[in-house]
């Protein structure tokens, strides 16, 4: 009698917890960040399908689905450290390319104004319309060389950034003070 | 609050944590009294010396200006102007080597000094007590005051703080070894400095000021505290000397045992701090008007003789200071830009004394040896004692050095003041304050590259999402357009006529192509060897040639133009021959042969210089440069890698050059004689230059269909190849470039073009040369696939081509191709003047031999007829308007 009380109070708690934990797991889901939108907000979003995937969402789901994670030279070493970091695979050295940032920058005197390269561009960053000169935006420019090749003249030179005092990296020497007598 | 000033008031001082206790090194310099330097021949105004906004600039080189006239404006709060330094002329405005660690050169504005240093009008407004205080901010603003102590942040913002101000405090610390210039502005200018504060006190109206001053400057402290006798509120607190002292957080700790809270600044606490050198500044620009031009600057260093301080117009180069004070002119000096703790080494010496340049230390060898090597560190903990930030020096050093930034910010990173009392005390001789500076810059980096990757993101999926629009859009519009079609095409009965003339035209050009194949074959082995040697030894001398031809032509520009041009064909036959030479290499002999015997008689006319044509003629070089590296590419795989070939190709490239530029000279040739020709049209009209444009587009498809098409087909290709291969000699021959195939129609068609754009060459006229630039585009484009073709081409089709050129046979069907295309243009005529309708049957059966070769099935090929007939329909309008004209 008391084995029988016993499996019905338990049977009973069972039944009262499962309904309680489905409801709750139905009630308080928790919207996590699927691992292809954080691996995506961690690339550098510059779209030009050097890693072999045509931008870097695809790329983000590659890598998702078990691609190398050392492909995309703009984000370099920090971004293979982050996506390691978010996927919990090991760091590689990037496979192939360099990561200097350059910006695109059309010689407006050459350009036919053929906005072939306004085509191109992944994020908009060329201005200019039908026979007229095109520029480019720095601001907006990726540097995804993306626009270099459609060109017709080949006016587009893919120019290092240049340094501002502001982001200038220290060198690592110092003055020393502490000789003096 | 009140206790805490009444504590000021009876003398209580507190302490910041750490600090350290570097060799003060103060009396080299201030034991003179602040002296002038002669004026200097030039001055660098940088136009950026303040952290804020960048200003525009007033002036324009050449402008005659005055001492202390303003340079730049200051439109918005955060910016403050530049004036120059002496009156002079303005020289160049352009960017120079800035008193920056980094000497990335900053826009800075040039000052021819004429030695007059002739002050413009200045207002002194001694009255200020009588003027609302906005205007004494402003009048601050525009004297271009920003603080002197270290970050020269805009003085006027500071005045006019959020909250009430409690204390105004007066920076006259000075911790950092070596410097002087407030030291011996506070002894000599005792006075002005409390005027100055006075200015300040009127706007701020503060309980209590304090003048703050290190116990290293007895002389100073007695100056001062003369100067405030009698007045009530101003006190001179005495601080321990202790490395930073003088940094503003810590002073207000030592002062008023207040932490700024993380960040805020000071105003939010109720103290404004202001350096003495700034105080002094503003009491120029209120009680003499002048504005912010010169600076007391310590110059010193054991280097020095003369060490001392010295008042120096701002923008002077550093090299001038140099120049006038005694010192041991050892090359290799270095001078370091303020103190030694946290200055830094400037790259050059034309570096101009800027705003918040405090000190020129120009030390010994022996003085400031360089670094000791960096050692481990052993994490002795000494750094955290002596950090006045109370930071953990050496996490941050960790983490800054393995790049992990988020820890290094974790620990506060952006909290340190670089003050480098760390790497003072640390036994490794650790940089660690240079570790921070490239960690804070990353940092900043990082995050400025997250925000435009979002933005770039952000564009990128706009982007996408208006292509997915479009897309739509069009396929909507297609299909209502497809509908109409059909519906029309039901009732109308012409229609159907035209799709069935175009069928038949369609099976007669595949009659035709198959008569040329068969003849194509026999050429073949009848070819006879040409002497391959011959070209190869004469190409020096060809090339010396052409090279006299260029030069002789008077034009620059356009010479240029066509060396581009010609240098850009070359390559691509070179290639080409390179290509067809794989197998034999004699086969490359004939067209540079041919070509030596024209060059001859080929007219190398000097033509007025054209910039416009000029510059579309250098496009049309770059997309063939273009298109020709992309032949090379094609090439290397269908290529041999023999070295035989090789060299050939070398030689070969030597030699090509002649046909090219003759090419071009021939084209300019036609431009002269059509200038003489009175059917040239006087004015541009306008639907010719459209209609050019719509054959190049039109034609650009046209090409990319026929790659497609003739992939079976290798032999046309190979044909179409060497007919671009083939030079022009006179611009009737151009005629004869009409060829048996489908390409001979299409490379007939630039011709044409060519010649009726060259008729209205002596127009300058942008519209002509974009629709020119469009052309070569076009052409680049189309070259480009056939080249593509070509390398999977076989190279005896290349040979059987070449021989072609030779054959009695070929040149026979040639004549009979210009023929069909004599009628054929003669038909557009027709076509043009009869008007649509009726003439569609027409075109039809008399352009079914000419149209021609399109060597692909009916579906395609009707597109392709179709667009065909209107590209001659366009082209014979252009002509007859031409004509008319
Ligand atoms: S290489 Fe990097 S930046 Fe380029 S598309 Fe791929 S993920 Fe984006
Ligand atoms: S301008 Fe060129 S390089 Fe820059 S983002 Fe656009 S396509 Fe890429
Ligand atoms: S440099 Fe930074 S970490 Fe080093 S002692 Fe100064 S405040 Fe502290
Ligand atoms: S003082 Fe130098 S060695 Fe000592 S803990 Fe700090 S960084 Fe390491």
């Amino acid at each position: 009698m008391i084995l029988l009380y016993s499996l019905i109070a338990l049977g009973t708690l069972a039944v009262i917890f499962g309904l309680v934990l489905g409801y709750s797991s139905i009630r308080f889901k928790v919207e996590s960040d699927p691992i292809v939108e954080q691996i995506d907000s961690v690339l550098p979003q510059t779209q030009c399908g050097q890693c072999g995937y045509p931008g870097c969402k695809p790329y983000a789901q590659a890598v998702a689905d078990g691609d190398e994670i050392n492909k995309c030279p703009p984000g370099g070493e920090a971004t293979i450290q982050k996506i390691a970091d978010l996927t919990g695979r090991e760091v590689k050295p990037l496979d192939g390319g360099d990561n200097i940032k350059k910006v695109a920058y059309i010689r407006e005197d050459e350009c036919i104004g053929c906005t072939k390269c306004i085509q191109a561009c992944p994020v908009d960053a060329i201005v200019g319309a039908s026979k007229v000169m095109h520029t480019v935006i720095i601001d907006e420019c990726t540097g995804c060389d993306l626009c270099v090749e459609p060109c017709p003249v080949d006016c587009i030179d893919m120019l290092p950034v240049k340094g501002k005092p502001e982001t200038w990296k220290w060198q690592l020497q110092n003055i020393e003070i502490k000789q003096i007598s | 609050m009140e206790s805490l000033l009444e504590k000021i008031k009876a003398g209580v001082l507190w302490d910041f944590p750490g600090g350290v206790h570097p060799p003060q090194r103060k009396k080299l310099s201030n034991q003179t009294e602040i002296s002038l330097l002669p004026l200097a021949e030039h001055y660098w105004v940088p136009v950026k010396q303040h952290i804020g906004a960048v200003n525009h600039i007033l002036v324009a080189s050449g402008d005659k200006v005055k001492k202390g006239q303003a340079l730049t404006a200051f439109n918005d709060k955060m910016s403050v102007p530049v004036h120059a330094p002496t009156s002079g002329t303005i020289g160049k405005i352009e960017p120079h080597v800035s008193a920056h660690p980094s000497g990335i050169p900053a826009l800075s504005i040039q000052i021819i000094a004429d030695g007059l240093d002739e002050w413009c009008e200045i207002s002194p407004k001694i009255h200020f007590r009588t003027l609302p205080k906005s205007d004494v901010i402003g009048f601050i603003q525009a004297a271009g005051v920003a603080g002197l102590g270290g970050a020269a942040f805009p003085t006027h913002v500071k005045q006019t703080p959020n909250q009430p101000c409690e204390i105004l405090l007066i920076n006259g610390v000075e911790c950092e070894p070596y410097i002087t210039s407030d030291d011996r502005v506070m002894r000599e200018h005792a006075d002005e400095v409390i005027h100055g504060i006075e200015v300040l006190a009127y706007i701020l109206e503060p309980k209590l000021v304090v003048i703050a001053i290190e116990d290293n400057k007895p002389e100073a402290i007695n100056a001062m505290e003369a100067a405030c006798a009698g007045k009530a509120n101003f006190v001179v607190r005495v601080l321990p000397t202790k490395y930073p002292a003088g940094g503003e957080k810590q002073i207000i700790q030592v002062i008023t045992n207040m932490e700024v809270p993380k960040g805020k600044i000071s105003a939010d606490i109720g103290v404004v701090s202001q350096n003495v050198g700034t105080v002094y500044a503003i009491y120029k620009a209120i009680y003499l008007g002048e504005p912010l031009i010169d600076r007391v600057v310590t110059v010193t260093g054991e280097n020095i003789e003369t060490a001392g301080n010295y008042r120096l117009p701002i923008g002077t180069p550093i090299a001038h200071v140099l120049n006038h004070v005694k010192h041991d002119n050892q090359h290799n000096e270095r001078v370091i830009m303020g103190g030694p703790m946290m200055g830094f080494t400037v790259l050059n010496k034309q570096v101009p004394v800027t705003k918040i340049t405090n000190c020129l230390l120009i030390p010994t060898q022996q003085e400031l040896p360089d670094a000791p090597p960096e050692q481990a560190c052993i994490r002795c903990g000494e750094c955290a004692d002596a950090c006045p930030a109370s930071l953990l020096p050496q996490q941050l050093y960790w983490h800054s050095k393995a790049k992990e930034h988020d820890k290094a910010q974790a620990y506060n990173l952006f909290d340190c003041i670089e003050c480098g009392a760390c790497a003072f005390v640390c036994p490794s001789d650790i940089p660690l304050v240079q570790y921070y500076r490239q960690t804070k810059a990353e940092i900043r980096e990082a995050n400025e590259e997250k925000i435009k990757a979002e933005k770039a993101k952000e564009r990128f999926e706009t982007r996408n999402a208006r292509l997915e629009r479009d897309k739509q859009e069009r396929l909507d519009k297609h299909k209502r357009s497809a509908e109409l079609r059909k519906q029309s095409l039901n009732t109308d009965q012409s229609a159907q006529d035209k799709i069935a003339a175009a069928m038949a035209r369609a099976k007669a050009k595949k009659a035709q192509k198959n008569s040329t194949n068969d003849i194509t074959k026999t050429d073949q082995n009848a070819e006879p060897n040409t002497l391959e040697n011959t070209t190869l030894e004469n190409s020096a001398v060809e090339k010396n040639a052409v090279e006299s031809n260029i030069s002789q032509s008077n034009s620059p520009i356009k010479n240029k133009a066509q060396e581009a041009i010609a240098r850009a064909k070359a390559k691509r036959e070179a290639k080409l021959n390179n290509n067809a030479s794989t197998e034999e290499q004699n086969t490359t002999a004939p067209p540079s042969h041919k070509v030596e015997s024209d060059l001859d008689h080929s007219p190398n006319e000097p033509v007025e210089a054209d910039p416009i044509k000029s510059k579309a003629q250098a496009a049309i070089a770059r997309a063939k440069a273009k298109r020709e590296a992309k032949l090379k590419n094609a090439d290397a795989t269908a290529t041999n890698s023999q070295k035989a070939s090789a060299s050939d190709s070398a030689s070969q490239k030597e030699a090509e050059p002649k046909p090219e530029n003759q090419r071009a000279a021939t084209l300019t040739h036609d431009s002269t004689i059509d200038s003489n020709n009175d059917e040239i049209a006087s004015t541009v009209s306008p639907i010719k230059l459209k209609a050019q444009a719509a054959i190049a587009r039109a034609k650009a498809k046209k090409a990319a269909k026929l790659a497609e098409e003739s992939k079976p087909a290798a032999h046309s290709s190979a044909e179409s190849d060497k007919t671009t291969l083939e030079p022009k000699t006179a611009a009737d021959q151009t005629d004869e470039q009409v060829d048996e195939h489908l390409q001979t129609s299409t490379t007939n068609e630039p011709t044409e073009i060519s010649e009726a754009m060259y008729q209205t060459e002596l127009e300058i006229d942008p519209i002509k040369s974009k629709a020119q630039a469009a052309i070569a585009r076009a052409k680049a484009k189309r070259q480009q696939k056939m080249a593509e073709q070509a390398s999977v081409t076989q190279p005896e089709n290349a040979k059987a081509e070449a021989n072609i050129q030779f054959d009695a046979e070929a040149k026979s069907r040639a004549k009979a191709a210009i023929e069909r295309a004599k009628a054929r243009r003669d038909q557009a005529n027709q076509l043009a003047h009869g008007g649509e309708t009726g003439s569609s049957s027409i075109t039809n059966t008399t352009t079914a031999s000419s149209l021609d070769s399109e060597s692909g099935n009916s579906e395609d090929e009707n597109a392709n007829q179709v667009k065909a007939a209107k590209v001659k329909a366009a082209l014979a309008k252009a002509k007859a308007k031409r004509q008319k004209s």
